[in-house]
């Protein structure tokens, strides 16, 4: 029997030799990763309640990211709560400061190809640029699946997304990203699994790659995925970890649709308030008057985005009437882009660095917007009030629009400074 | 359980959890946290719960963040049911683990004010107000028992206890 990528990992997961889509199956999810934000704070007492007695502790991953480091002492206290229970129970990793959750999985080797990664935030399946299946769950969900070692899910039909075709100069994966959530729409991909695949995809470097998945739950997904291949091997080698299963789906495999986009023509895109979906290539809105341009996030503030900031800023200025935030998205991004020379370029051109955390990406600390301004951000989510007052306005670009726009103090297409 | 009844408090298509619960006050208490939800769209919302307390919705509701405080902010407005023509996955997975009902149903002929009674589990709505019928989407069999036990929290206290 055929089976899609999805549907491989969910069988082994749940310990079934075939799975199909629409099944209700009991999975053991390898990876269990609870941040500042929804976790111990919302949960400990009734997980204290419940037993207190986490089945698989090494399998549970910590993160104070979205409160760290702390503005307030509200924010502070929510990461000592955190901070204490992940100690207090002998949890796998407990990281803080060190970056955007996501990110920090990848780097510190918490998922392996064909793994089941469970996660308090809706990005969670970021993990599946490296072939494992990553999803959401609410935090009281959190708590079944620390007690129990066990979660429900229901098998995802999938879509397919091929891009092929190479990129022209002045484009990223975060143009292509924008470009497919547009056509598929905010809600296109509710309940299912969204594969990408096609050359494109196969010649992108993982920290590209990442950008796709990550964004696969602003098409409503249940999880994003790529094959894993000898990239994804290469990089779990280079941190000593490579102990995963390299499934793929087979070849005739059920899709519930096939999308195919080509790069060559791809223009640079940006997603206009206040959906993500609301996408226009950058040339419609340029010369909008800006306030801030932010270049991190879990979705774009990895190497090859502060590599291709550093390529538009190098030996150029950032506007002095706009502030220019860069948030690396973890301490090992920070610490490869300083070797690199690419935080030196930025903040020789006039960049702020800040700490590598989920920083105004959410509205949670450093650099929220105030009422009526506006920024251009290669994070991922423009909602209303997403990344502070509820007045703001926020445009998502790649990392290379946000810098063009930086020097110009206005939304600027990318293509003008290469 | 027994059918819910209430008035309809009527919103539109891709009401986020941005827009639900902003993540500005999420260091706040959840009751704290309530006096803010929907500001984004609607500075009235928490007068309007007084008179409206079921909430009827378009597509996607509920879209965005994995925060369980979306739902526990409407369910501490005193929601007692939300009817949308679609929910986002991880809201829709939350309401049932904090106990909120949920029914998915095309709602357009609802209006803001209307007197219904929803039954969560055969997923029926019925409109008083216009004398209409309709047959919605109840809550899965397999996780009906959260529901019946008010919460998934409740549900592992129960079973812990068997
Ligand atoms: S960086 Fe932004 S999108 Fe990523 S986990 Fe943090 S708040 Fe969420």
């Amino acid at each position: 029997m055929q089976m899609t990528l999805a549907e491989k990992i969910l069988a082994r997961a749940s310990g079934k030799s075939f799975v199909k889509a629409g099944d209700i199956v009991f999975c053991k999810p390898d990876t269990a990763m609870i941040h500042d934000l929804l976790g111990p704070v919302i949960f400990a007492d009734d997980f204290k309640e419940l037993g207190g007695k986490i089945k698989h502790p090494e399998r549970v991953v910590v993160i104070a990211d979205h409160s760290a480091p702390p503005a307030t002492v509200e924010q502070a206290n929510m990461v000592k709560k955190t901070r204490e229970w992940a100690w207090g129970n002998n949890v796998g990793e407990f990281y803080q400061f060190k970056g955007a959750c996501h990110q920090l999985l990848v780097d510190g080797g918490h998922i392996s190809p064909g793994n089941l990664v469970v996660g308090t935030d809706s990005h969670t399946c970021t993990a599946g640029a490296l072939g494992a299946f990553g999803t959401d769950v609410g935090s009281t969900e959190m708590l079944g699946v620390l007690l129990t070692g066990e979660i429900w899910l229901r098998v995802p039909e999938s879509i397919l997304v091929n891009w092929v075709g190479e990129f022209s100069l002045g484009v990223m994966a975060k143009d292509a990203a924008l470009k497919t959530i547009g056509k598929v729409g905010h809600g296109g991909a509710t309940y299912m699994a969204v594969e990408f695949g096609g050359s494109l995809i196969r010649n992108l470097p993982l920290d590209e790659r990442l950008v796709f998945t990550n964004m696969a739950v602003e098409m409503g997904a249940k999880t994003g995925l790529i094959k894993p291949d000898e990239k994804v091997g290469d990089f779990l080698d280079s941190i000593g970890k490579n102990d995963g299963e390299y499934f793929i789906s087979d070849d005739n495999a059920a899709y519930r649709e096939v999308l195919e986009f080509d790069a060559t023509k791809l223009t640079p895109t940006l997603a206009a308030p206040h959906e993500v979906d609301n996408v226009y290539p950058v040339t419609d809105y340029e010369g909008q008057v800006l306030d801030q341009c932010y270049i991190g996030s879990c979705t774009g503030g990895r190497l090859t985005d502060f590599a291709s900031a550093a390529k538009i800023l190098k030996g150029r200025k950032v506007s002095k009437k706009v502030r220019c935030l860069i948030v690396p998205a973890s301490e090992k991004v920070w610490r490869e882009a300083s070797k690199l020379g690419y935080l030196d370029i930025l903040a020789e051109a006039g960049c702020v660095i800040s700490a590598p955390a989920c920083g105004a990406c959410g509205g949670f600390t450093n650099g929220v917007l105030g009422d009526g301004e506006r920024c251009i951000s290669s994070s991922n989510r423009n909602f209303i009030g997403r990344m502070g007052s509820k007045k703001a306005e926020v445009f998502l670009a790649s990392p290379m629009t946000v810098a063009a726009s930086a020097i110009a103090g206005m939304i600027t297409d990318p293509r003008n400074f290469l | 359980m027994k059918p819910i009844s209430g008035k309809a408090l009527k919103y539109g298509d891709n009401i986020n959890t941005d827009i639900i619960s902003p993540g500005a006050y999420m260091q706040l208490s959840i009751e704290k946290q309530a006096e803010h939800a929907m500001e984004g769209i609607d500075d009235d919302f928490t007068t309007k719960v007084k008179f409206l307390d079921i909430m009827v919705v378009g597509e996607n509701f509920g879209s965005g963040s994995s925060r369980e405080t979306a739902p526990l902010v409407l369910k501490a407005n005193n929601i007692k049911a939300i009817v949308a023509k679609s929910f986002a996955r991880i809201f829709y997975r939350n309401a049932i683990n904090i106990g909120l009902p949920v029914v998915e149903l095309d709602t357009s002929s609802i209006d803001e004010g209307d007197e219904l009674v929803v039954d969560v589990l055969t997923g029926k709505v019925e409109n008083l107000t216009k004398g209409e019928e309709y047959q919605g989407v109840g809550i899965p069999s397999h996780v009906l028992k959260i529901i019946e036990d008010g919460s998934l929290k409740a549900y592992l206290k129960n079973k812990a206890r068997q």
